[in-house]
């Protein structure tokens, strides 16, 4: 496969810049960390080129993810948030490596603590460490195959990885998978398009979790369900979690799912990583002009109790075109604290907190310790 | 509220679709009344006939589907038209649609010609609906492009539909809907395709529209936050039927219904933190062929009462000013 030549591995001179890497190294225990790590990834890059013409000469490329580097910790989910565009479902789908990366690398770990480069690896192998990998993708409606039934669509890993051979045995795996996402086994006979959405994507999660999985990446799990529906299967994936022991890599545009449901977040602009940190100290205070201005524009029910209604900042224009990146920061054009130096130069991803020892925040903002920002006020109650 | 003049009556509105799967019923009696300059929020999950209710307003229900009974009054100028009454394929509704009445849709792509400038679409809207001449129709889609907050409207308005994103091609309904100055604009989930910081961009322009030119509005989404940003007063729907409506802050303060309850508590709120707990609805939305018997929502309800919600269809009942539901539970005898 084409890989990693295509763009030679340039080295990241800011040692602050790969949040991965440089955060354990000065701690003491470095072993157990870094072994609590289900998923390392350094400067993960997928290009797209963009071919015109008879001889589909290349003209330019679309930087889908820049340079993102991030980690895994066992047990945890990790938000990938973002506006469409930003690269959030390409890096889910490369970390897996459904599409090959153009460069960087991605590091698995599997419970036993096996390392794995995934990058690298050859397909025979690759397949072998997809088993630990699941998948769960956002509309149920086509993501399962119409001509199988249910009992196919979730025995299939088994069948195809020669797993189980037996038929009884396999019923009685497939119903207990049918079992741990809350539906009825006796199901299993039907045909998807007999279940509503929710149930569906009940089905899609019991395939990804058929092979008992350590890594699970949801590509907007809930986001083509109706609202009733979206909360059911939120919270099955939160017991689910523990009850399994999984680690999540959570793809979503929607900032109250990931306030509901991860421990860290990483929000995403044109391809590379804006902000990172903890879920809550984000939240509560956002570091990067983008995040600040996302959270601001989820609209709320006002019940009128608490009486928070916040100054809403409205940024102007559209998210950046990726095969056409602003220069310095991709944000600037539309940041309301913009800067000129904003405009020539680009702002490496640096650690806040790293200093005074809580948790590591990682942000991409020539003035992130300046700026004064606003985040979701908590309601009274 | 008080003041202001009736500008719609929607009474007792059933409309059925008929297939070969049975009679679809996907708007059941249904009344409400919109008062010119009012935002109206109808609310509810896929199926439950909020789309529908549109439609008919409009008279554009899909083929197979018929207004049963009920009463469309428009009210304009102290006269009074029964839109129900009106030939579907007519000059007078045609000149309602677009023109009094004007509808925003889900997918701008999709309202769109991809063969024709935006600019072309939208002074064919206003030729249609004013008289003018082309040059005078351009000068006015120009106004109307830049009122919506099109950067470089003499330009854009050549542009086709596809060259604009998904937040310019919004724009550009929403100036096509609004090009002659309707009494009532009718969103359908105008934010539902775009993304969050593009959606903020939206609903301020909408409420800014409907505060400038004093127009009626009515908001069909499943989400409840755009409805609380920009309605007065909110209608939930179920299975086609108005399970129930009141003010926009009495509904969000103190919802009634087991539903609108279910409803609110099933949203992870944004600044309630990880461990906020959800009351997830138990079950879905049945399908709308096998409806059930009684109150549509028994099946999914946490104080379903026995022989009674299941067997007896709820009584609309007045709790306050304005705020009506559908429920057993609020029953006197």
């Amino acid at each position: 496969m084409a890989q990693a030549d295509a763009v030679p591995n340039k080295v990241n001179t800011a040692t602050d810049a790969s949040p991965g890497q440089s955060l354990e190294q000065p701690k003491e225990n470095n072993g157990p960390a870094s072994a609590d790590k289900v998923l390392e990834v350094t400067d993960l890059r997928k290009y797209f080129p963009i071919l015109r013409g008879f001889f589909r000469r290349q003209v330019g490329e679309v930087k889908a993810v820049d340079d993102v580097s991030f980690h895994v910790n066992r047990g945890e989910t990790l938000a990938l948030v973002g506006e469409s565009g930003c690269g959030k479902t390409t890096t889910g789908r490369c970390v897996m490596r459904a599409i090959e990366p153009s460069g960087g690398s991605v590091l698995f770990r599997k419970r036993d603590g096996e390392e794995f480069e995934i990058t690298t690896l050859t397909k025979p192998d690759l397949r072998a460490v997809q088993q630990h990998m699941g998948m769960i993708f956002q509309d149920p409606f086509s993501s399962l195959n119409p001509r199988l039934t249910v009992l196919e669509i979730i025995g299939e890993p088994f069948v195809t990885r020669k797993l189980i051979r037996g038929r009884r045995q396999l019923e009685e795996r497939v119903a207990e998978l049918l079992r741990s996402v809350r539906l009825d086994p006796t199901y299993m006979r039907r045909y998807p398009h007999a279940f509503s959405g929710g149930q569906r994507q009940r089905i899609a999660i019991a395939r990804a979790l058929a092979l008992d999985p350590d890594f699970v990446v949801a590509d907007e799990p809930v986001s083509a369900l109706d609202v009733s529906v979206q909360a059911q299967i939120l919270s099955l994936l939160k017991e689910l979690q523990t009850e399994l022991h999984l680690t999540y890599l959570f793809i979503t545009h929607n900032l109250s799912v990931v306030e509901y449901l991860s421990d860290r977040v990483s929000v995403m602009y044109v391809g590379q990583i804006v902000e990172l940190g903890g879920t809550s100290a984000i939240f509560q205070r956002p570091r990067h002009p983008y995040t600040e201005a996302l959270l601001s524009a989820v609209p709320v029910v006002e019940t009128g109790r608490a009486g928070h209604r916040r100054e809403r900042i409205i940024l102007e224009g559209d998210v950046a075109d990726p095969s056409n990146v602003p220069q310095g920061c991709t944000f600037h054009p539309r940041c309301p604290y913009v800067q000129d130096v904003c405009r020539e130069e680009e702002p490496q991803l640096i650690d806040l907190a790293g200093a005074n020892g809580s948790q590591p925040h990682y942000v991409r903002c020539h003035f992130a310790e300046e700026l004064d920002l606003q985040g979701v006020r908590h309601s009274l109650h | 509220m008080t003041q202001a003049p009736l500008l719609l009556s929607v009474d007792n509105l059933a409309t059925h679709f008929f297939s070969q799967e049975g009679i679809l019923e996907a708007v059941d009696g249904v009344s409400f009344d919109i008062y010119a300059g009012e935002g109206l929020g109808i609310a509810g999950e896929s199926g439950c006939g909020k789309s529908v209710t549109a439609q008919s307003i409009l008279r554009i229900v899909p083929k197979n589907g018929k207004i049963v009974t009920g009463e469309i009054s428009l009210i304009q100028n102290g006269e009074s038209v029964d839109l129900v009454q009106l030939d579907d394929r007519g000059q007078e509704i045609r000149q309602i649609r677009g023109g009094e009445i004007a509808m925003v849709f889900q997918e701008p792509m999709a309202a769109f010609s991809m063969v024709y400038t935006i600019g072309n679409q939208i002074t064919e809207v206003i030729r249609l609906h004013q008289e003018c001449s082309p040059s005078e129709a351009r000068e006015r889609a120009v106004e109307m492009l830049r009122r919506v907050g099109m950067p470089q409207p003499e330009q854009t308005i050549d542009a086709y539909p596809f060259a604009l994103s998904g937040g310019m091609r919004q724009r550009a309904m929403i100036a096509m809907a609004l090009s002659c100055h309707p009494a009532l604009l009718i969103a359908d989930e105008p934010t539902t395709a775009v993304d969050v910081t593009i959606q903020a961009q939206v609903l301020e322009l909408m409420k800014d529209l409907q505060r400038d030119m004093g127009m009626a509005l009515i908001v069909i989404t499943h989400d409840l936050a755009v409805i609380s940003e920009l309605c007065d007063r909110v209608m939930i729907m179920y299975l086609g039927k108005d399970v129930e409506s009141a003010p926009a802050d009495v509904i969000f303060r103190d919802p009634k219904h087991p539903y609108t309850v279910g409803l609110l508590r099933s949203v992870p709120e944004l600044g309630e933190g990880h461990s906020q707990e959800l009351d997830p609805i138990s079950g879905s939305v049945p399908s709308p062929y096998r409806r059930p018997t009684g109150c549509p929502f028994h099946t999914r309800c946490p104080d379903f009462i026995p022989d009674v919600c299941d067997v007896h269809m709820p009584p609309q009942i007045e709790l306050g000013a304005g705020h009506r539901v559908r429920c057993h539970l609020y029953v006197q005898d």
